[in-house]
């Protein structure tokens, strides 16, 4: 692509982004949206995290699943669920779970 | 930017500092995923220039990485823009939710929300002010635009400086470290803390499962599929539950 395309594609994308972010907040004409599914949305955030989780996780970046248990990605994650329900803090639950990952695949070659 | 008509620049309300602090929790996250996003940039062969344009202007991960191999392999542009349309669906959910804090504000300011909103900033948002009963209130408007700055200049930042690094040096981090994973961690980090009793056990465990189960689908679709299944499945286990259940927002 020339630079011209290239940066065409680039003011593109950002209009798609910005538009699809604020789809429902753009017009100032009312979105009737019925009571059970806004009660219902409060369900999305998490719906939201553990599908782009569980697939980072379970699987590679071409869709195969896990070939093995011993995996830096598992030992990370299980360290990282356990720090949370030990201590309930955000930050030491990433933390632990990162350095396990690391650990696992720099020393034991993961 | 500030929300003036408080006459209160946004930054000096309390809940501005407030979402930088929960911002600062799971920065590591977002560094780590920036800095993975600007060594995919150069190594599919954006130049140095157009990668900083790139990360700049679109500011949005997901769809950046979905983009580069269409625009490697010089895809026409409604392919490119339109797989950055799915790839951002599950935005327009989301932004269903946004509406009611944002509405009475003018409509460039809420263009620069859509523009600074991200998956980090809205779990944050909604775990704080998700279950509000009047959030179209004036004082809670104000008090939750401002917690939103706070957190989307933090994200802003830890973003596009960690995609600068990972643009800078792409060819001096080793890639098999699999940094990025440390965005995995702050996701997960942060669903732990969504997950409070048995209903959000299941709707969890119902996402993840569609999410898998889609993952063939093309466009990162599955994420809108686990967000339909999750939804679904959470107002059904309310309804059996009796309603009234709604958890105390902090």
């Amino acid at each position: 692509m020339s630079t011209d395309e290239l940066v065409l594609a680039m003011l593109g994308l950002a209009a798609v982004t910005v538009l699809t972010r604020c789809f429902f907040f753009i017009s100032d004409r009312e979105w009737p949206i019925p009571v059970w599914l806004q009660e219902g949305l409060r369900h999305a955030p998490l719906a939201a995290l553990m599908a782009i989780i569980a697939p980072s996780v379970l699987m590679d970046a071409q869709g195969q699943w896990l070939q093995t248990w011993q995996d830096a990605r598992l030992a990370a994650v299980a360290v990282a669920v356990m720090w949370f329900l030990w201590r309930r803090d955000l930050l030491g639950t990433i933390l632990a779970g990162t350095a396990v990952m690391l650990l696992m695949r720099l020393g034991l070659g993961w | 930017m500030n929300g003036r008509e408080n006459s209160k620049p946004v930054w000096r309300e309390p809940t501005f500092a407030q979402g930088v602090r929960d911002m600062a929790v799971v920065s590591l996250g977002v560094a780590a995923w920036g800095m993975v996003t600007g060594m995919a940039m150069v190594n599919t062969g954006l130049g140095v220039g157009m990668s900083v344009f790139m990360s700049l202007v679109v500011y949005a991960g997901s769809a950046q990485l979905a983009a580069l191999p269409l625009l490697a392999m010089g895809a026409p542009l409604w392919l490119i823009w339109g797989t950055a349309l799915c790839v951002n669906l599950r935005f327009v959910i989301f932004s269903a939710q946004w509406r009611p804090f944002f509405m009475h504000l003018g409509r460039p300011q809420r263009l620069w929300h859509g523009y600074l909103s991200t998956d980090m900033g809205y779990v944050l948002f909604m775990r704080r002010y998700g279950s509000v009963q009047t959030p179209a209130d004036p004082s809670t408007q104000r008090e939750a635009v401002a917690y939103f700055w706070g957190g989307a200049v933090l994200n802003w930042l830890a973003w596009q400086s960690s995609s600068m690094v990972g643009i800078f040096l792409a060819d001096s981090i080793p890639s098999h470290w699999g940094i990025g994973f440390a965005g995995t961690l702050a996701l997960l980090a942060l669903s732990c803390s969504l997950i409070t009793d048995r209903i959000t056990v299941v709707t969890a465990l119902a996402a993840g499962s569609a999410a898998l189960a889609a993952y063939a689908w093309p466009m990162r679709l599955n994420i809108v599929a686990a967000i339909a299944a999750g939804v679904a499945l959470g107002v059904l286990l309310d309804q059996w539950n009796g309603r009234g259940t709604r958890h105390e927002h902090r």
